[in-house]
């Protein structure tokens, strides 16, 4: 117990006098936690609560248009900036280059005709399928053309566009219905449509109520904190790569190694002292980034984090998610000849684990052929478990199911390093 | 009671994916509290043979004896009976003298109280008392030497191998280090020690073996040798049992 707990203090040591070491094992992490929560708040701000510059060119003098132009500024998700009537398409065009806005959409001049037109059309259709004549089917067999032109900056993403997509049909389909019924409500009773029928038809839509699962039943909506701070915290767990990875390969290419191997006492002690020494790290790591997360998010404008209620079992899955990282790392440094080995095959690694366990992108968005790999990924089940009490409201006992693979997975781990230090004389 | 500190009996060694052996049924006695000096050309075969006798490499033929007691793979309790002083500075440079002692002698065996002792001790004997707290890193190449030296004998060992312990130090160092060596082999400590340093050598060792092609070429009293041979120095018998040519 002497000899372990001399070589978790030298341990303590080394690390603490290795500032780039620890720079990347605390500074770095906290860095990334911000920017991508932060960029992810953005983005969840952006679709839902900050507007879209939209370049608008009216090239229509009647009513409908006017009509469209408040059906979409109704919808909230757009910023209109109109152009002059005159401006050209490319004028429009240089003016997105200059990222002035990254959509525009063009009225053309005959919007309101080809609306109105469209509208009788559906409107005879409709009148003759009932047996009754239309008043007037002159026009209705004119034109069957998009009456709407969007041009959209390629740097926008394609979900984004298929938003703005919806949002801009749910425009013109508002815009067209109000036509068709006010064209059918003349043809029947050759009078106007009420203003307040009007509105109570088109208006008045039913309500969409959308409730999170939860285990304990709390209805929080999860919000980009509660996304990436648990996903980057893993990420900075098993980044510790970087420092004790090439740590275990500078003492075995160092000469103090030889002296080890000389003294009367076995390396497995030196390994199992850099295991609970990192293990440690790691779980001042998650402290540290779910309390910045709690008190500091708030003062940077991004919402704060929610502690699961179970935090017995968030200590459990953090020291779990700890030990497998650890393990990891020792295997790296047990079996890279080099320190630039070490750093390298350990940062590459961890990304394409990251990425594999849905810390990128969500497992549930992956194609199938990926769905057995993404198992194998230790990061995928930290995740689970992670999410299991952040996201679900869940319990130490709720999130099991994704702790055993990750104990299977560190036991394996730490199998193939006693494999390595045999087959290299280590011990 | 025994009386050799080291004794080698019919060792057979090759290095891994090599087809030539290295020694082939060789034999050397050591005895205890003698200043013993291993010396050879290049590639002779004395680093690997230190690292036999420190467990640092393990042989397939024969047997090493430390002190009457047989080296096995598997049981690192003989490594007590000594101390190595490797060529390379084996510390942690990043670690003061005092937190390099104190774990190296945990793993040595040591409790707290000892360490504690045997490390006020040997830093005033080195010199280092008063960067007893400054990482080692700051060092010149001579404190780094003596910090060395300092952590092979903190368990008060009674072999110590030394492997070039002076290589790079200036004039007062090297004095310094040597003289330290002789106090302690004073006190009953057997001194293996190995080097290039021929003048350093003849000032240290009383009893030599000269290797040469995995082979003990001589082995006894380096004043027998010196007259034995009518040299005057180590340099001229070096010289005269191993020929002029290189060997690397």
């Amino acid at each position: 117990m002497f000899k372990l707990r001399a070589t978790i203090l030298k341990d303590l040591r080394v690390l603490l006098r290795d500032k780039i070491g620890l720079a990347l094992m605390f500074g770095m992490p906290v860095l990334l936690v911000l920017v991508i929560t932060k960029i992810q708040n953005s983005t969840f701000e952006l679709v839902n609560k900050n507007k879209v510059a939209l370049l608008l060119a009216n090239r229509d003098t009647g009513k409908i248009s006017m009509e469209m132009i408040a059906a979409i500024d109704k919808i909230g998700m757009f910023k209109l900036v109109e152009v002059p009537r005159g401006q050209a398409d490319q004028q429009l065009i240089d003016r997105m280059h200059a990222k002035d806005a990254l959509l525009a959409l063009i009225l053309p001049k005959d919007f309101s005709s080809r609306i109105s037109a469209r509208a009788k059309k559906i409107t005879a259709k409709a009148l003759n399928s009932f047996g009754l004549e239309a008043n007037d089917t002159s026009t209705a067999k004119t034109t069957n053309t998009d009456p709407v032109t969007l041009y959209y900056h390629p740097v926008l993403q394609e979900a984004f566009r298929r938003s703005v997509d919806g949002a801009l049909h749910s425009a013109l389909q508002m815009v067209e219905s109000k036509q068709v019924l006010q064209q059918l409500y003349f043809s029947i009773n050759e009078k106007q449509l009420p203003v307040a029928m009007e509105n109570e038809l088109l208006n008045n839509q039913s309500p969409i109520t959308e409730i999170p699962v939860s285990r304990d039943g709390s209805r929080t909506v999860p919000n980009a904190s509660q996304h990436n701070v648990p996903a980057w915290t893993i990420f900075a767990m098993f980044f510790v790569v970087l420092s004790l990875g090439s740590g275990i390969v500078r003492e075995k290419t160092s000469g103090s190694f030889t002296r080890l191997k000389t003294l009367p006492t076995n390396y497995l002690l030196a390994l199992l002292s850099k295991q609970l020494t990192y293990l440690f790290v790691t779980m001042v790591q998650a402290a540290l980034i779910f309390s910045i997360g709690v008190w500091l998010f708030p003062y940077l404008n991004l919402p704060a984090l929610n502690l699961p209620a179970d935090l017995f079992g968030l200590f459990i899955v953090s020291l779990f998610c700890g030990w497998c990282a650890v393990s990891y790392a020792v295997c790296v440094g047990v079996f890279a000849e080099t320190q630039e080995q070490a750093n390298g095959f350990g940062a590459v690694s961890i990304v394409i684990l990251a990425a594999l366990g849905g810390l990128m992108v969500p497992a549930f968005a992956m194609p199938d052929s990926f769905q057995l790999i993404i198992k194998l990924s230790p990061l995928h089940w930290c995740l689970e478990a992670y999410y299991g009490l952040f996201l679900e409201g869940g319990t130490l006992q709720d999130v099991f199911a994704s702790i055993i693979p990750l104990i299977v997975i560190a036991i394996l781990i730490q199998l193939l390093t006693v494999w390595g230090l045999k087959r290299k004389k280590l011990i | 009671m025994n009386n050799s500190a080291v004794n080698i009996e019919n060792l057979g060694f090759t290095y891994p994916g090599q087809s030539t052996e290295l020694f082939s049924g060789l034999n050397l006695t050591i005895p205890a509290g003698s200043r013993f000096g291993l010396f050879g050309p290049n590639g002779a075969g004395k680093t690997t043979l230190m690292n036999l006798m420190t467990g640092l490499l393990s042989f397939e033929q024969g047997n090493i004896l430390l002190a009457g007691n047989e080296m096995k793979k598997k049981d690192r309790s003989v490594n007590k009976l000594f101390g190595f002083v490797p060529q390379d500075l084996s510390f942690y440079q990043e670690l003061t003298p005092v937190e390099n002692l104190q774990f190296f002698g945990a793993w040595s065996g040591l409790t707290t109280h000892e360490i504690k002792q045997r490390t006020d001790e040997l830093l005033q004997l080195l010199g280092l008392n008063d960067v007893r707290n400054k990482p080692v890193e700051k060092f010149s190449g001579g404190m780094k030497r003596r910090v060395n030296l300092a952590i092979g004998v903190i368990h008060q060992p009674g072999i110590l191998f030394l492997d070039e312990p002076t290589v790079g130090v200036d004039v007062q160092t090297r004095h310094a280090i040597i003289h330290y060596l002789k106090e302690l082999n004073k006190k009953g400590t057997t001194l293996i020690y190995t080097s290039h340093q021929l003048s350093e050598a003849e000032d240290l060792c009383d009893t030599i073996a000269l290797i040469d092609e995995g082979k003990i070429i001589v082995h006894d009293d380096l004043n027998h040798l010196l007259a034995a041979y009518g040299q005057n120095g180590l340099e001229g018998l070096f010289l005269n049992l191993t020929g002029k040519h290189y060997r690397d």
